[in-house]
């Protein structure tokens, strides 16, 4: 409990432990001491973007709880026909295997950041970029598929009408998640491919020096994005 | 004096930042395929068509698994000061009260549907 541990910025000693997040939430200097404004800043974002997220999980949740027509079965509606049979959620099943793999290429291009490896860092991002990018036009390609299959925010062909409006609902705002985190993972990417963060240039818009942790700030973001697909993909697909 | 301060603290700062959150590439690839695995198994949990309490029980875990190892080691927290850790972790723990709420409202509203308006809408 006593632990003591030396931190940055601060020339005496301070506690670890639960001992130490009194101190650091008593504390009239920064809370998350070994975290920066942009990183703690990040993850409060992600913090809120979580509440939103749940409460359209739950929404979700009650309106499949409440309803007395039956739910129509995720495994049948999301089955693709390949090779003479249909394979349940096997779209889903890609999609998920690329936005893991864009996943850890991003936590890959985070460590090469901190080495100051601009080529590496700047080609795996653009290969995270790729994936994600990839994810929606597999998205895109689902929507289509169920658009034409006659489903709709009020109604669809198999049962409860609430399937579609929290369907487009989930996924949509997912989605846009993904297609924002791609653009810019390109921005990020060219200001680590043009060197911007080794010759700390200020920024555009909020003219503060340019950080190798920024990759980390982005993929922060990226990971909150895959983590969030894990939850859809529990409790929309396979439920 | 304040200006040496400052300036010993930006120092630190930068020193913290290129060398912060630096973890072997073996330990992301590892989890990478563990994510792999994990995601794996739960589409089978699905392809073999298993129901009930075991399908419930199985995708949980592998739920929540995933969401430990992409928070803790992707995203850093298991490296961070545990401020911060409390500050993000617990909030969204609380939103199981919120979820507890709707399961009970829900069962409310399915239940005077059906005793109100019969078992057909």
């Amino acid at each position: 409990m006593t632990r003591i541990i030396q931190t940055h910025g601060e020339p005496g000693l301070r506690s670890a432990g639960l001992r130490g997040v009194a101190a650091d939430f008593a504390s009239d200097q920064r809370a998350f001491k070994t975290a920066s404004w942009g990183k703690a800043m990040m993850w409060i974002f992600l913090l809120s973007d979580t509440f939103v997220f749940g409460c359209f999980l739950i929404a979700y949740m009650t309106a499949r709880m409440s309803t007395p027509v039956a739910w129509p079965n995720p495994s049948e509606v999301f089955a693709l026909h390949i090779g003479g049979q249909d394979v349940p959620l096997i779209l889903i099943a890609i999609m998920t295997f690329v936005l893991i793999s864009s996943s850890g290429t991003m936590a890959m291009a985070v460590n090469f950041g901190y080495r100051r490896d601009r080529g590496k860092t700047a080609a795996l991002m653009l290969l995270t970029a790729l994936l994600g990018a990839t994810f929606v036009g597999m998205q895109a390609f689902e929507w289509t598929k169920l658009i034409t299959e006659g489903v709709r925010p009020w109604e669809n062909p198999w049962g409860a009408a609430q399937f579609g409006s929290t369907f487009f609902m989930i996924t949509g705002f997912h989605g846009t998640h993904v297609t924002i985190g791609v653009i810019f993972l390109f921005i990020v990417a060219r200001k680590v491919w043009r060197g911007d963060f080794d010759e700390e240039r200020r920024g555009f818009f909020t003219s503060r020096r340019g950080q190798y942790e920024a990759v980390e700030i982005m993929g922060l973001y990226w990971h909150f994005v895959d983590l969030v697909w894990v939850f859809i993909f529990a409790f929309f697909y396979l439920w | 004096m304040s200006e040496t301060t400052a300036h010993a603290q930006t120092q630190t700062v930068h020193a913290q930042a290129h060398t912060g959150q630096q973890h072997p590439i073996r330990l992301y690839l590892f989890v990478w395929g563990l994510l792999f695995v994990l995601s794996a198994f739960s589409y089978m949990v699905d392809y073999l068509g298993l129901q009930g309490y075991v399908r419930w029980t199985l995708i949980l875990v592998f739920m929540m698994l995933k969401a430990g190892l992409i928070v803790a080691v992707f995203m850093h927290m298991a490296w961070e000061r545990l401020a911060l850790v409390y500050a993000i972790l617990l909030p969204p723990v609380l939103v199981l009260v919120f979820v507890a709420l709707m399961v009970s409202e829900a069962d409310y509203t399915i239940f005077t549907r059906l005793a109100f308006f019969g078992a057909t809408p």
